[in-house]
């Protein structure tokens, strides 16, 4: 069932971290394990959550459901659910379920006998989520500082955090990511691009090898950083994106209250420029 | 935990470089006999070069440095060539557009003339590079994926320096030259227009932004999982799938119940990278040209909250578009 041809024989007990044998099973396609248990219990119990408290706004239109985290006068404290209590408990049960997540990405791996990358490139973005929802806001003394669950409200809040420092864009964490972001991006066309041009040449001509990739971007650019490098090269560069993204969100507060673009008067006031 | 994880190259191995594979007069025009770098060797190939420049590669070099030249001069220019102020104020230099005033006619060269003609420069660098992605594809024999890739990116381009400009009616619409001035342009453009947040093809590209920089995360990490394996490999595990590609296509069934193949992951990738641009073309091709505010086209279209008459949106009445 679900099985796909070559798949029975990678079916084999252990590489669990907690649990032993007891979750050591699959349903349909998904291995389950003790951290799959852990998943659904979070992600479950988050999901009825967000519901209650789109229940308790004004609109069941997707785009406009709103869950707010509490005001910023409750500080650090707990909130009535329907005043953000459910936004903090909904922020657990997120955090559970993407840590379990990631650790069962770990005991699949370990199944696998391949290496951790996906489950340290995974804990990558649960950092950057955490630097918004937790420790950002505890920095700044108030859950009221976390972003709102909502497709639109959460828009809202970037530009409205981002216009706080009046312009963000002059944020150096911020441009660092974007930069990383964009180049990401131009990395992943590149590798998608020449895999598919040499695995589907032009009609009637034969398929091609790893040396007419390395010659073409050679031609191209004069260097190719070759099948294995430009898989460290693309998880290198999305990693610092979410990275760099973390980084410009807790300095901004916690580190820097002012505009962002008045930051860079350091540069301009350097004794060395004369008159 | 003890196995290895592949992080960086530990051993490199160096023979003589590699000169490109040659027929059909691909070798023809290949410059530089290839050196070597053990920095960039940590990470992937040692081997620089050659490089192959050809005419369009010349045309391509030659105003894309007549282009930045311009650009550097006038920046140089407005500060009375003086050198110390050039570094200082570097990154709030810039070469601007010409006034609105001057609408589609050409402009004198001090009040956006320059700007106009490094435009010039820069459009037959960027069009003469990709008749080169076009060509070094077709002499190997290969597709031209790359070369389609590149145009998205070259529409996006476009539409901000020439499509738009010429709908609007006057080049002061295009991005100035400049590190933060075109930060400042592109803050002012979701000002003026209500907040692109509001723009669903600003949020379609955004989405495929984000949604790329996971899937190269995903799968970069997946292929070094997997490369104990030989998963680096791609155009064999394409053509014969191995273990390597069997365990990662089951990593992801195992996690989320859907993987794949070697070869599909490729064409994801290179969709979700080329729908950035494009989206985000079609995004910035219809602000002020169609729609004037975002902001007021989400609340027409119920999918913006709507705040207290006393912010001032009170006596909007929906108009379309």
């Amino acid at each position: 069932m679900a099985m796909l041809s070559y798949e029975r024989k990678y079916r084999v007990r252990g590489g669990t971290l907690i649990g032993g044998d007891l979750f050591d099973f699959w349903v349909g396609p998904f291995f389950v394990g003790f951290f799959g248990v852990a998943t659904i219990f979070f992600a479950a119990l988050g999901t009825v959550l967000i519901f209650w408290g789109a229940a308790l706004g004004d609109t069941w239109n997707p785009w406009l459901i709103n869950i707010a985290p509490p005001d910023i006068s409750y500080g650090l404290g707990l909130a009535p659910l329907a005043e953000g209590g459910l936004w903090q408990i909904i922020t657990v049960c997120a955090h559970g379920a993407f840590i379990a997540w990631a650790l069962r990405e770990v005991e699949i791996c370990r199944k696998l006998g391949i290496g951790y990358h996906v489950p340290i490139a995974f804990g990558v973005a649960i950092f950057a989520y955490s630097t918004l929802t937790v420790f950002r806001p505890m920095l700044m003394g108030a859950w009221g500082h976390a972003f709102p669950y909502g497709i639109f409200s959460h828009l809202d809040w970037v530009s409205n955090t981002g216009y706080q420092y009046l312009h963000f864009h002059y944020n150096p964490a911020h441009m660092l990511a974007v930069t990383f972001f964009f180049t990401t991006v131009l990395a992943l066309s590149l590798h998608g691009g020449l895999v598919l041009s040499a695995t589907n040449p032009p009609k009637g001509k034969e398929i091609l090898t790893p040396d007419h990739e390395d010659t073409f971007f050679r031609d191209f650019i004069g260097y190719s950083v070759g099948t294995l490098g430009i898989h460290r090269v693309g998880l290198l560069l999305a990693l610092n994106a979410g990275f760099w993204s973390a980084v410009c969100i807790i300095i901004s507060g916690p580190l820097w209250t002012k505009g962002w673009p008045e930051w860079w008067n350091w540069w301009l006031d350097l004794p060395i420029w004369g008159n | 935990m003890a196995e290895y994880q592949n992080i960086f190259t530990q051993v490199q191995v160096r023979g003589p470089a590699e000169l490109g594979v040659a027929g059909g007069g691909a070798e023809l025009g290949r410059t530089g006999a290839g050196g070597f770098s053990n920095l960039l060797g940590w990470i992937g190939n040692a081997q620089i070069g050659p490089i192959y420049l050809g005419s369009w590669g010349l045309i391509s070099l030659v105003t894309g440095i007549i282009w930045f030249n311009i650009v550097g001069l006038n920046m140089l220019a407005s500060v009375d060539f003086n050198v110390a102020q050039f570094v200082r104020q570097l990154f709030w230099l810039s070469l601007e557009p010409p006034s609105q005033s001057y609408g589609l006619s050409i402009p004198p060269l001090n009040d956006g003339g320059w700007f106009i003609i490094a435009g010039f420069f820069l459009l037959i660098s960027v069009c003469t590079w990709w008749i080169r992605t076009y060509t070094r594809a077709t002499a190997l024999g290969m597709g031209h994926h790359v070369a389609w890739a590149f145009a998205a990116a070259i529409w996006l381009f476009l539409v901000l320096g020439l499509i738009r400009p010429v709908l609007m009616g006057s080049w002061s619409e295009a991005v100035p030259y400049g590190i933060f001035p075109h930060l400042d342009w592109t803050t002012a453009f979701s000002l003026r227009y209500g907040n692109l947040f509001y723009n669903p093809f600003h949020a379609l590209s955004i989405t495929f932004l984000y949604g790329a920089t996971m899937l190269f995360a995903m799968h970069g990490a997946t292929v070094l999982a997997i490369t104990r394996f030989g998963g680096d490999r791609e155009i064999e595990q394409i053509v014969d799938r191995g273990t390597a590609y069997e365990r990662g296509a089951l990593f992801w069934r195992w996690t989320m119940g859907f993987n794949a193949t070697a070869e599909g992951i490729h064409r994801w990738i290179w969709w979700f990278a080329i729908l950035t641009p494009i989206t985000g073309g079609i995004g910035i091709l219809l602000t002020g040209t169609v729609v004037d505010n975002w902001y007021l086209w989400a609340v027409e279209h119920h999918f913006a909250p709507q705040y207290p008459a006393m912010l001032g949106f009170g006596g909007y009445t929906g108009t379309g578009g």
